[in-house]
């Protein structure tokens, strides 16, 4: 169990950094629109439109991480818990 | 004589209908008008924009300087990235959108203005209206006037476009937008870039 855990938190930890990483390495909020310029010859104008589109920042990330660090933890006290249960039945 | 006077009156009423203030609708089908605003706080940047721009300007090609109008952005399509930002930026503490659902800028004079060839650069004073609260404000202002160049835009239709372009800045404390709370994630100078352009179709 406690090695479940583990390979869990660690997969998921590199599984949002490369997410993250692939994505644009977004430094700020996570964004679910993004600014799309088009020039306006005429005018010399730029125009800006948003189109949806999701970018994950380092809040996501950061999420993740802490997924990840509750897992690990998780996978501490299962160590504990199995090997109290192993005594008692001693 | 009595043909001359005739030709006379004609040709000055001509000149006085040629020199009279075209009124420039800024409601753009194009969707190129927009209005940028930044903030960049100690902890964090906020850039976004608005496009619903609508209002109309009256310019005199042969007067600039007597340049008048008012230009007014729905609230409501202030836009940023993150979705959730956007709510609190729309949301009854900071912009409060439901209730005042328009910013405007009303142009009372130009001073300064300097014209050359078809690009005058002036300093706009008029009403500014933010969030339900109005200040006297004076900023740079460049207009550009495009002369026939309306059909470029819009095939269908033949005139002229006026091109409006201004930077200025803000304080939000001024506006009544939260004044004194979170300035290390949100900037008290809100910076504002005015990019649209007019038309007069004839």
């Amino acid at each position: 169990m406690k090695l479940r855990l583990r390979v869990i938190a660690l997969a998921l930890l590199v599984a949002a950094n490369a997410w993250w990483l692939a994505a644009g390495a977004n430094r700020g909020w996570t964004k679910t629109l993004l600014p799309v310029t088009a020039l306006d010859e005429v005018t010399g104008l730029t125009g800006i439109t948003y189109e949806k589109r999701f970018l994950p920042g380092l809040d996501l990330l950061g999420l993740a991480w802490l997924g990840a660090a509750v897992l690990a933890g998780a996978s501490l006290i299962s160590r504990t818990t199995t090997h109290t249960q192993t005594h008692t039945k001693t | 004589m009595k043909y001359t006077l005739g030709l006379l009156s004609a040709l000055t009423l001509t000149g006085a209908a040629l020199a009279a203030p075209q009124t420039f609708d800024f409601k753009d089908p194009k969707g190129v008008n927009n209005a940028v605003f930044k903030l960049d706080a100690p902890l964090e940047a906020i850039n976004g924009s608005a496009s619903g721009i609508t209002g109309t300007v009256s310019y005199d090609p042969e007067n600039p300087g007597a340049t008048k109008g008012k230009i007014v952005v729905a609230a409501t399509t202030l836009t940023v990235p993150n979705a959730l930002m956007k709510d609190h930026l729309h949301g009854d503490k900071w912009l409060d959108v439901k209730q005042h659902a328009e910013i405007s800028f009303e142009v009372k004079a130009l001073k300064n203005a300097k014209t050359t060839g078809n690009e005058t650069t002036a300093e706009a004073t008029g009403t500014f209206t933010l969030k339900g609260v109005a200040k006297e404000l004076t900023v740079p202002v460049k207009l550009t006037f495009l002369p026939d160049k309306l059909a470029a835009r819009s095939p269908n239709l033949k005139g002229d476009l006026l091109v409006v372009r201004s930077t200025f800045q803000i304080q939000r404390a001024d506006f009544d937008i939260m004044p004194g709370q979170a300035a290390d994630k949100v900037a008290e100078t809100i910076e504002i870039v005015l990019s649209i352009a007019g038309a007069s179709p004839k």
